[in-house]
């Protein structure tokens, strides 16, 4: 146990984190794997940049960015798969890449793309093996067991082999197999990808019944806004291997978008001309529209808008957090200096 | 060790063989092919006997057609403890596609998984094998000397347990080799060609010259087929037996703390690609 764990209501305490990564560089083409046989050009990689934050015991926090941003490695050197290059961090009071037995008993990681499960025998067989390496007692371990294929729908698949299984299929059993010892801290990388919309709201529907049960701790990545949005309170924005956003999730639009959303319906059922003068439009469909407007302009533009035309119904909305956070990755970092908090 | 780690490394053991058994077909086919080798080498030697001795029942080096018969078999035998196909390449993948994580967050010993898991894969080979054997070594039953004594058939036992820990340390690491060069089937491939001929498999190693004779037979390599063959075959003395038995060991725990540095080295540098 680390002395840094510094109150029992922290889960993960993360100080000035960082993981360096050596890659080969090679030329194209024939002249490049000749000369490569001789000198290898390497570059250093900056994945994760001296990353701080906290999370409390019962926190569900998405970890949001692009594809390598850092978010994968972050949660790597949570798990204790890999060594960071300085800094520190603690999950419930351990540090993870000492890899003790005690601290493995108590924390999951699951990432979409991988398998823990032994790929061709039945679910059940790896849930046995999980019994014995986490010393569950029988009667503990099948009353998880009931509980968490009833929730996740696939109790008649669990004598099934793990490759006949769909991806969806797939993706609760390998929950099930994270969460039979009753972790108190899980790990989720990417727990959706692949997955069709049908088995993307049930692991959603699941993770939020679960987490409200158990008030476990959770840190989640995911690309699908609509995981973060369906399960998350807060959220910790990463790019380029820094933390750009750590607080509130309803924060990030305020704090990231500076447009909002019109929506107006015509009343004589056609959509007016001359709108572009007022924001970009970003959809028209029949007598309705959408008209991206600045949040500063929101009650000139609509008092002139009102008063100009015959106006059925009108709403106002935030831009959806997709758009938001697609927009703050694509935007030079320049423009967002001094946003993280 | 206590009885929990035991009873997980059991629990390995069931899961494996449970594991092992899905392929049944493959299995099956895969284990009687692997006799066709020895079909040919008896008639390779039966070749080379009529060429060179007087008649196939002529000696050389000490050996009668009959003795190479009995070698190739025992060193089937052997081969069959010592063997170890996939390991390398398995674990190699395992570090390159980011499997190995699975083995890293659970509480329990990379090494435990590996080892159980290819103690199932021997066993189900052995019962499937077991019928195939029996039947060759009976049809070749006047090859072979009399029944060693029971102090040289307990060596025998020995020398093949050694075989297993020794061939299984030395594919391991080769293994583990990935965690810095990802590529490792030109080293498995070098190995293949030095086992065959270190090993005893190509040669007896009796018959190699000086001063070569006396270095490769401190290598371990030799554990992997010929001693095993050498014991059964009695070309060693009760004494002689003893020291080469003790010698394996010592090689068998060295390889076993050189997999464990090299793991622990392994792990400080893995940077755990593939997502």
């Amino acid at each position: 146990m680390n002395s840094g764990y510094d109150s029992p209501m922290t889960a993960i305490v993360v100080e000035s984190l960082a993981k360096t990564y050596q890659v080969v560089r090679k030329q194209p083409g024939w002249g490049g794997a000749w000369r490569s046989l001789f000198h290898r050009e390497t570059a250093t990689i900056q994945a994760v940049r001296g990353v701080s934050f906290r999370i409390e015991r019962g926190e569900m926090v998405a970890f949001l960015g692009p594809n390598g941003a850092g978010k994968t490695t972050t949660l790597k050197l949570l798990a204790g798969l890999i060594y960071p290059s300085s800094g520190t961090a603690t999950v419930l009071g351990y540090v993870p890449w000492k890899r003790e037995h005690a601290y493995r008993k108590r924390f999951s990681l699951v990432m979409g793309q991988k398998n823990q499960l032994w790929w061709d025998l039945p679910a059940q067989e790896s849930f046995a093996l999980h019994r014995e390496i986490y010393r569950l007692e029988q009667s503990q371990f099948e009353k998880r067991l009931d509980e968490l294929t009833e929730l996740l729908e696939v109790r008649k698949l669990v004598r099934q082999p793990v490759r006949d299984l769909s991806l969806g299929e797939r993706m609760r059993m390998e929950l099930i197999a994270a969460l039979l010892h009753d972790p108190e801290v899980l790990l989720l990388d990417e727990p959706t990808i692949g997955l069709d919309v049908v088995s993307q709201r049930k692991v959603q529907g699941f993770l939020r019944h679960y987490q409200d049960q158990r008030q476990i701790t959770v840190l989640l990545t995911s690309h699908y806004m609509k995981d973060v949005e369906a399960l998350c309170s807060r959220a910790i924005i990463i790019n380029e291997g820094e933390i750009k956003h750590d607080g509130p999730l309803a924060e990030i639009i305020d704090r990231l978008s500076s447009q909002k959303i019109i929506q107006l319906q015509f009343a004589d059922g056609e959509v007016a001309e001359g709108l572009e003068q007022f924001g970009r439009i970003s959809e028209r469909v029949g007598p309705r529209v959408k008209i991206e407007v600045p949040r500063t302009r929101i009650p000139e533009v609509l008092s002139a808008m009102l008063a100009r035309y015959q106006i059925e119904d009108v709403g106002v909305q935030e831009r959806p957090l997709e758009d938001v956070i697609a927009e703050f990755f694509t935007t030079p970092q320049t423009a967002h200096a001094g946003v993280a908090s | 060790m206590n009885a929990e780690a035991l009873r997980i490394q059991w629990f390995i053991l069931k899961t494996s063989i449970a594991e092992r058994l899905a392929y049944r077909g493959d299995f099956a086919l895969a284990t009687l092919v692997r006799f066709l080798p020895i079909v040919t080498q008896i008639f390779l030697w039966g070749a080379i006997y009529g060429a060179f001795g007087d008649s196939p029942r002529g000696r050389l080096y000490g050996y009668s057609y009959g003795d190479m018969v009995a070698y190739s078999l025992l060193v089937m035998l052997g081969r069959a403890f010592s063997s170890m196909p996939g390991l390398t390449g398995g674990i190699a993948r395992d570090i390159r596609d980011g499997t190995i994580k699975k083995f890293l967050t659970q509480p329990v010993e990379l090494f435990d998984y590996l080892f159980w898991h290819r103690v199932a894969h021997k066993v189900v080979y052995y019962v499937v094998a077991t019928g195939p054997f029996a039947l060759v070594f009976w049809l070749c039953r006047g090859y072979f000397p009399a029944w060693p004594d029971a102090l040289t058939l307990c060596g025998a036992i020995v020398s093949l347990g050694l075989a297993f820990f020794i061939g299984f340390y030395i594919e391991a690491l080769m293994g583990l080799v990935a965690f810095w060069y990802l590529e490792v089937s030109s080293l498995v491939f070098v190995y293949m060609l030095l086992n065959y001929f270190l090993s005893g498999h190509m040669l007896p190693l009796d018959w190699l010259p000086q001063p070569y004779s006396n270095w490769i037979l401190w290598l371990p390599f030799k554990y992997l087929a010929y001693v095993p063959a050498a014991i059964l075959l009695n070309r060693y003395s009760h004494a002689a037996m003893l020291q080469e038995l003790g010698l394996g060991v010592v090689w068998v725990l060295v390889l076993w703390q050189l997999n464990r540095w090299t793991l622990a080295r392994g792990l400080h540098r893995y940077s755990a690609y593939g997502g």
